[in-house]
């Protein structure tokens, strides 16, 4: 109790600072967590039997998967899932935030557009409008410009060969995830406080410049943890695309097993690209997302790399120490 | 103005209306240029209504409303208004700062570049040119050292020094401040008050709404108490808040001294 008291009340019954001198640090047996143990011990025996089953089961002829895993066909298959995924993800992102910002515009002709566009592209399913899309050379016949139900330029009648198979996923794939993305920008700008814009407003800025500069950077935070998702996913949506039979991931491993009749290790194949790409996705997603979170917090959390560097760091001066 | 100057802000009768809630109910009032004129009065007053109208933020219902001689939000041709175009409002804004409560920075954009936002896009001028006069102005509220931070890593008081300055780099020739104290801890409100000093002390015309007493009657040529929606009494602010002559505004006094 040598330590020197703050003005310290004398004990007597009220409150107040009282002396409390240096405490010796705590020693206690921890409790033990027997519960932790045994879901370890199953979650573990599980998945050894898995493994055992992955490795001893013949069908599943690992030999054959690491034969086509670096095919070419499969290669091009996965180089056309990327293509799409790129294609399709970009449409849907520039569509989606013009018609999230027409839904928040003040017209209702132009906000029940919107409305519309999305009610129909999320109330039906998507693997309905690839075939549609790829049907559409049966419904319209030519495609001109000029005045509506007057004169015109004819640009094309054959639209067999202007919308290609390849035309037919795309359209398909960007303009149902348009109607996804639009619901993710409009939270997304929603959830930018609205003193943001009476500042912008005050500063002489004009809806387009408060809109582009102020809100859709902040409504970024909000709009890029869905959007990864929705990457994530349409890599996957993609596959439909084999229905109409566009070569992409799953189609080219289709096109070998109906061959071969090897369908279990062919699947085995594209799931692997699959994990792949998306695994690839995920760790981008996590970068984008922190560019994003700028202002948002203090300090931004160390990246899993930062994180290896400073473990790093405080080893090696220890390390040539010579402890 | 008895003397021929224009004022800087003339209300005639002004009244605004949100559905049947009526909050401004005719409003007249002169700020004469170079003027500190500080609005005090009870929460619903509508005395922030009144500002926001000033820079247009809030549509006028009834009433006239200029600014330094023009309509605010309108032109008049011969006896007929026409309600002025998105881009006209943003010209007129440009001439106007405004503070607010809650201070509105940019959060994804550092000090300096929340200064230098609206120089760049919406005069148009050059990026060096306006950083040059953004680290100016960041260093005449006290901030020199703090340009390359984010509004969360600051303070409340620096944030709100930070507005002041955001507003300034559009060279205003009136700022309006709404409440620019009455969201900070009670230790950090001197640091707004004395950058306001200083610029009341330049010359700038300003139109404060505020609870701080002390301030008004140091650095205010003109006080006005509104209460629900109309000016109850106005004076020098020595003179409204040392003899106050209406029993509302007695009232409020009593309560906030």
């Amino acid at each position: 109790m040598a330590t020197s008291d703050p003005v310290a009340t004398d004990g007597a019954g009220g409150s107040g600072v009282v002396g409390g001198g240096d405490p010796a640090p705590i020693k206690a047996i921890p409790v033990r967590h027997r519960g932790r143990w045994v879901a370890a011990a199953i979650i573990l025996v599980l998945a050894a039997q898995f493994a055992h089953w992955l490795f001893t089961e013949p069908e599943f002829q690992w030999s054959v998967v690491r034969h086509y895993l670096f095919a070419p066909s499969i290669l091009t298959g996965v180089v056309h899932t990327i293509e799409l995924t790129i294609i399709a993800m970009f449409m849907g992102i520039v569509l989606g935030v013009v018609l999230a910002v027409m839904r928040l515009a003040a017209n209702p002709i132009v906000s029940g557009a919107a409305w519309i566009y999305i009610w129909f592209f999320r109330g039906t399913p998507v693997l309905v409008q690839l075939i549609f899309w790829f049907a559409l050379p049966s419904v319209v016949h030519s495609i001109s410009l000029g005045v509506p139900f007057g004169p015109a330029w004819l640009l094309t009648n054959d639209v067999q060969s202007l919308v290609t198979k390849f035309i037919a996923v795309c359209l398909g794939l960007g303009l149902n995830e348009a109607a996804y993305m639009a619901e993710i920008a409009r939270a997304g700008i929603l959830s930018v406080d609205e003193g943001q814009v009476e500042a912008a407003s005050a500063l002489g800025m004009t809806r387009i410049q408060t809109m582009r500069r102020i809100v859709l950077p902040q409504a970024m935070r909000v709009i890029i943890p869905p959007t990864g998702n929705e990457t994530i996913s349409m890599l996957k949506t993609s596959s439909l695309a084999s229905v109409i039979g566009y070569v992409e991931l799953l189609y080219s491993a289709q096109i070998i097993y109906d061959r071969t009749y090897q369908t279990i290790p062919l699947l085995i194949v594209a799931s692997i690209w699959y994990l792949f790409m998306t695994s690839i996705l995920t760790v981008g997603q996590y970068y984008v997302e922190r560019r994003y979170a700028r202002g948002a917090q203090r300090e931004l959390p160390p990246t899993p790399l930062q994180k290896l560097r400073l473990v790093l760091a405080r080893r090696a001066p220890s390390l040539a120490a010579g402890t | 103005m008895s003397d021929g100057t224009v004022a800087m802000v003339r209300a005639q009768g002004v009244r605004k209306s949100f559905g049947k809630l009526e909050v401004l109910r005719g409003i007249d009032l002169e700020v004469a240029p170079r003027d500190v004129f500080c609005l005090i009065g009870p929460s619903g007053s509508g005395k922030s209504t009144f500002l926001r109208c000033i820079n247009h933020l809030e549509k006028v219902t009834a009433g006239r409303l200029s600014v330094d001689g023009e309509l605010v939000g309108y032109r008049q041709q011969g006896d007929k208004l026409y309600e002025l175009r998105d881009k006209e409002v943003c010209q007129k804004r440009q001439q106007i700062g405004m503070v607010f409560q809650h201070f509105n920075l940019f959060p994804h954009m550092t000090a300096v570049g929340n200064v230098m936002e609206a120089p760049i896009r919406v005069k148009g001028e050059s990026k060096a040119v306006v950083r040059e006069r953004s680290l100016k102005l960041l260093d005449r509220v006290g901030l020199a050292d703090k340009c390359d931070s984010y509004p969360t890593q600051l303070s409340g008081g620096q944030q709100q020094r930070v507005a002041i300055a955001r507003a300034l780099a559009m060279e205003p020739k009136l700022m309006l401040f709404d409440e620019p104290t009455s969201a900070l801890d009670p230790e950090l409100v001197g640091e707004v008050l004395d950058v306001m000093r200083d610029l009341a002390t330049e010359g700038m015309t300003m139109i404060v709404v505020t609870h701080e007493m002390g301030f008004a009657r140091e650095v205010g040529d003109a006080l006005v108490f509104m209460d629900e929606g109309v000016v109850v009494e106005a004076g020098t602010p020595r003179d409204v808040i040392t003899n106050p002559q209406h029993e509302r505004t007695q009232s409020f006094l009593s309560k906030v001294l």
